[in-house]
């Protein structure tokens, strides 16, 4: 299978004060189209800092980062947003929908960057898919936490995206709600193909995903394929 | 796909629009509260922009009215043989009119009234209308030997239609009110209202001798075809020499034009400062808007939007916001100039007929768009940086707009006010004083208002009780917006009370001490062989006569040796034409008076016979003469030529009410002249003025006297009028002021709840939060009202100093009246925007405001 995230000698390094802080060092490990990919690891591992780097939110101090063949280096900041917009799609912990805008509204913002004329129509579908056909017009502050990550599951798969990111997904919800959305995360992904990566704390969430990498002090421990998946 | 060949993001400008207007949408009632802080400013701009414009068409259009005829020939004696060939030359004049001020008697009531006596011949005004009451008595005064009387006159004195006037020797019937006459500009018209007489019944008042100051004047119509300017030019030099001069109505009403176009500049920039103020308050408010929004401007470039889409998206709101707040702006400052008539009332010569200026219109538009967009600009630039990291709740560092970013835009809003106050002042000197002076009372305001900060800080006074120590750390919360509302309640006050102060200061300057040796009554025209006469008709009312001053008018003859006729042709010559056409009025005497101060040589310089006349000049005299210590003149004092030598140059406080003269004979050389007197008396009280007053107008018709209380009174009441119109413009900064303060209390409105809830949970009673939020205003109103107070005495006292020359003592209203009330308007308006605040219970407070 071809290889959509090809991470290569990553290092990363944040100045605080006058101390340079490691975050990363040598990381390397790729990802397979259509896998599923756990990352995992204790608080300050660097989970987080290698999702951002991997999604093209950052930038390296030194190794590659090849996503859907693309090296991440060689994009300014509005390339690789632009990358985003056609083959990424994100989950967040605490959902980070647009305040200002309807459940609806926030579910076409990806594929009205895409000039797709269609948008109105495809999110109403994708609300539908995940039980919020009656709450398109409901702005965030409206909806209940599950909500709410559900109309962010429903953006994220939106643009079709080839890659999706997600960051502690059930991170700010109950454990009865976490796992619907995580149920209904893992049947839009298989249902669309897409290959997924998750950072997680939960290491039951970990095991859903066909390869989990575990994250020490900014280094690889592990890279494990799990035998559930 | 390949993703780098793509560089452009398929999202076109409608849906910038789109997104735009659902963030807005949501954000309305912040959005309508940053639009406030501008609605006020470009409505105060537009209001007296559009009305300058509307008083410029006007002075324009009835610029034939305002002279009453196409053209006049004036002259301050009658027209000698080569004035009155022109004058036939031209067809012969179409009305005549001489004028004078004299004193008026009406028997009736016993009063008499110092008025300008207008005695004339013909159709006059042929443009404009001479607005009497009955409407026939314009008409038929001329014919039935009747007199016109000023309105506010007749009700003064409570006289009616049917009364008679006595002026000089001569008795008129009032025939009616004279409620408008072409010509007469409100101030003239109350220092010496008018009184209309026909022009044949002049002479048979007695008053046209000499001393008193006529003036003829011969109005005409032109004829269709006539080039007015190409007369002018013509005829103007040959009159000029023979002591005439020639006015078109368009050279008058550009005149006039200027004189309103340099008030209506003026206003212009006290409206400039309001709309400044509020752009300052747009930029705290954009700031703290964009710091909100930053979350979600690090969202939208997560999932694909470029820097230039989501710092666009902003840019629109703010745009479509200024323009809004533009037009909502524009048609307020429309409605707002109806009421300029009203406040301009008795200070304009004419009525203005309003009328919608599209000047006014588009630059309110453009102004609201720009002034906005680029106080925005700075807080906007954060969108441009912002790191989408941060929706991983990664604070990355340098996601700050750069320096040099945030110095162009402060260097584009300085260009822009620099070129809008030119725009105003047409004058590029006067728009970089102007700017500078922004800048240094802005600076300083911010710096006292840093530095006061700062001052708490290091000296906490932690002995304080606990609302009054929390209510001080208030105005140091997160997203506080002190500065900004000192700055713009400091300007406000500042604008205001040095109003005050410098009202107050050109009031004391004029005063009167009120005491037995200071005149406050002058007598002149007086004759020399009536001086005794009147002298001895003072005393035995009791009253002390303080000075008799003689009078000897003349006009200069040549000066170093050239003579007035060829300076006045000669067109490299730099002096002052007024110095050789002036009939000067001047006195002999061996001192100097309290208002005059020596600059060079001595006074008195002894005449000695067979050599030239030592005599001194006033300052102005000697610049505008261009003559210097040492220099001959020549004067003709009524056909007999004298020549002087300047021996001495003094300064001249001319603002003081008492005579004052630019030029001094040393005695013993005009005694024998041909001379009229002034002589001065105090009268303790107005009934024995006025006693004094009927007196010696029925004994001496010829004398014309002045009150000089009432004088300062009309002048207490134009400076009142005046500093009424600019007291409304600089109320503008204030409201400006205000609606910064409610956009600033909205805004941290739930940074207050926060900290209420926080306080109530460890026990705080509602009396006690609704102590600290009270503290809290009244120290942010004695803050910048004191501030801006602090800077009103600085800038009096420089004013008062360097321009008036003059000792200042502040008057105690800014300080007791207008610091308090500033004080207590703003501490009504934070509580009043608070309130909802403190009643309503915490949790539900929360609740709602998180919805």
């Amino acid at each position: 299978m071809a290889k959509i995230l090809n991470v290569t000698h990553l290092k990363k390094t944040y100045s605080s004060g006058s101390k340079e802080l490691t975050v990363l060092d040598d990381i390397s490990f790729d990802v397979e189209a259509g896998d599923t990919f756990a990352i995992v690891g204790p608080s300050g591992s660097g989970k987080t800092t290698l999702l951002g780097l991997c999604a093209g939110l950052d930038q390296t101090n030194s190794g590659t980062i090849e996503l859907c063949g693309v090296p991440l280096n060689t994009l300014n900041e509005d390339e690789r947003a632009l990358l985003r917009n056609e083959k990424v799609g994100f989950i967040f912990q605490d959902f980070q929908l647009l305040p200002t805008l309807t459940a609806l509204e926030n579910v076409c913002v990806p594929l009205e960057l895409q000039g797709n004329k269609n948008a109105k129509k495809a999110s109403m579908e994708l609300l539908k898919k995940v039980g919020l056909a009656d709450r398109y017009h409901h702005y965030p502050s409206q909806l209940s936490g599950g909500e709410q990550q559900r109309v962010a599951l429903a953006r994220a798969f939106s643009n079709q995206p080839s890659i999706l990111f997600a960051d502690e997904p059930t991170g700010n919800l109950d454990e009865e709600t976490g796992e619907k959305v995580v149920q209904l995360l893992f049947e839009l992904n298989k249902e669309a193909g897409t290959t997924l990566i998750i950072v997680t704390h939960d290491l039951e969430l970990a095991r859903m995903n066909k390869h989990i990498l575990r994250l020490k002090g900014g280094r690889i421990m592990a890279n494990e394929r799990t035998v559930e998946a | 796909m390949n993703h780098t060949s793509r560089t452009y993001s398929k999202a076109d400008a409608q849906w910038l629009f789109k997104m735009a207007w659902r963030d807005g949408k949501a954000s309305g009632k912040r959005l309508v509260l940053f639009m406030a802080s501008i609605i006020l400013g470009i409505a105060a701009v537009v209001s007296i922009q559009s009305f300058s414009n509307n008083l410029k068409e006007n002075i324009t259009i009835q610029s034939k009215a305002l002279m009453g005829a196409d053209f006049v020939i004036d002259s301050e004696q009658l027209p000698n043989e080569k004035v009155q060939r022109i004058i036939d030359s031209l067809g012969g004049q179409n009305a005549r009119e001489v004028n004078f001020v004299s004193m008026v008697a009406f028997p009736n009531s016993g009063a008499t009234k110092f008025m300008q006596v207008r005695g004339i011949e013909g159709g006059y005004p042929f443009y404009g209308t001479l607005m009497t009451k009955p409407i026939s008595a314009g008409k038929k005064y001329q014919r039935n030997n009747g007199a016109l009387v000023d309105g506010t006159v007749l009700l003064q004195y409570n006289v009616k239609v049917g009364d008679s006037i006595k002026i000089g020797n001569s008795v008129f019937p009032i025939l009616g009110t004279l409620l408008s006459v072409p010509g007469s500009t409100g101030i003239g018209a109350s220092f010496a209202p008018s009184v209309l007489i026909p022009f044949h019944s002049v002479e048979g008042t007695g008053l046209l001798q000499k001393g008193s100051r006529i003036d003829y004047n011969y109005y005409f119509v032109a004829k269709p075809e006539q080039d007015l300017e190409l007369l002018n030019e013509t005829v103007d030099p040959i009159l000029d020499a023979e002591r005439a001069d020639m006015d078109t109505h368009t050279e008058t009403s550009e005149r006039l034009g200027r004189r309103y176009e340099n008030v209506g500049r003026f206003l212009n920039l006290v409206a400039f400062i309001a709309l400044l103020l509020g752009c300052v308050g747009v930029a705290s408010s954009v700031h703290i808007y964009i710091k909100e929004k930053l979350r979600a401007v690090a969202v939208l470039k997560c999932i694909g939007a470029t820097r230039k889409q989501t710092f666009l998206i902003y840019l629109i709101q703010i745009a479509g916001m200024g323009l809004l707040g533009g037009l909502i702006g524009t048609v307020a400052g429309l409605v707002l100039q109806q009421l300029f008539p009203l406040i301009l009332q008795g200070l304009l010569p004419f009525q203005v007929e309003l009328s919608i200026s599209f000047q006014a219109i588009l630059m309110g538009l453009t102004l609201g768009l720009f002034m906005s967009v680029l106080f925005a600009l700075s807080p906007l630039l954060s969108t441009w940086y912002v790191s989408p990291l941060q929706v991983l709740r990664i604070d990355e560092q340098g996601s700050f707009a750069s320096k040099k970013a945030r110095l162009w835009v402060l260097a584009a809003i300085v260009l822009f006010t620099f070129l809008f106050a030119f725009w105003l002042l047409q004058n590029w000197q006067r728009a970089f004083v102007f700017v500078v002076g922004i800048l240094i009372t802005f600076a300083v305001l911010a710096g006292f208002a840093n530095l006061f900060m700062k001052g708490i800080k290091k000296y906490f006074p932690s002995s304080w009780g606990f609302t009054a120590r929390q209510s001080l750390l208030n105005l140091f919360r997160p997203n506080n917006q002190t500065t900004v509302l000192v700055l713009a309640i400091g300007v406000g006050m500042f604008l205001i009370s040095t109003l005050y102060f410098t009202k107050d200061f050109l009031l004391a300057k004029a005063n009167l001490e009120n005491n037995e040796q200071s005149p406050n009554i002058i007598l002149f025209d007086i004759q020399t062989e009536q001086k005794e006469a009147v002298v001895n008709s003072i005393l035995l009312d009791e009253l002390p006569v303080i000075s008799t001053i003689p009078i000897v008018t003349m006009r200069v003859h040549s000066i170093k040796g050239k003579l007035a006729n060829a300076i006045r042709l000669d067109t490299t010559s730099t002096i002052n034409q007024w110095i050789i056409n002036h009939e000067f009025r001047i006195t002999y005497r061996d001192s100097l008076i309290s208002s005059e101060n020596s600059v060079e040589g001595e006074w008195p310089s002894v005449a000695i016979a067979g050599e030239p006349i030592p005599i001194s000049l006033s300052d102005n005299v000697a610049r505008d003469a261009q003559v210097k210590l040492g220099d001959h003149m020549v004067f003709n004092v009524q056909g007999v030529i004298m020549e002087t030598v300047v021996r001495h140059i003094r300064t001249v406080d001319w603002g003081r009410v008492q005579l004052n003269f630019s030029i001094l004979f040393p005695k013993g050389v005009l005694e024998k002249a041909p001379q009229f007197h002034v002589v001065t008396t105090h009268a303790p009280d107005e009934a024995t003025s006025a006693t004094m007053q009927r007196e010696l107008v029925h004994k001496f018709p010829n004398v014309s006297i002045l009150d000089l209380r009432q004088i300062l009174s009309l002048i207490e009441d134009i400076l009142n009028k005046i500093s009424w119109v600019i007291n409304f413009m600089a109320f503008f900064s204030i409201l400006t002021g205000i609606m910064v303060l409610i956009g600033s209390v909205r805004t941290s409105k739930y940074q207050r709840i926060k900290e209420s809830v926080l306080l109530r949970t460890i026990g705080a009673r509602s009396k006690q939060i609704l102590r600290i939020t009270a503290l809290e205003y009244l120290y942010l109103g004695l803050l910048g009202s004191g501030i801006g107070l602090l800077l009103a005495v600085l800038g009096s006292q420089m004013l008062a100093y360097f321009v008036f020359e003059i000792p200042f003592t502040p008057s105690w209203v800014p300080f007791l009246v207008i610091l308090p009330g500033i004080t207590f308007l703003v501490l009504l308006i934070g509580l009043g925007n608070s309130i909802s605040v403190l009643r309503s219970p915490p949790l539900e407070v929360l609740r709602k405001e998180k919805s």
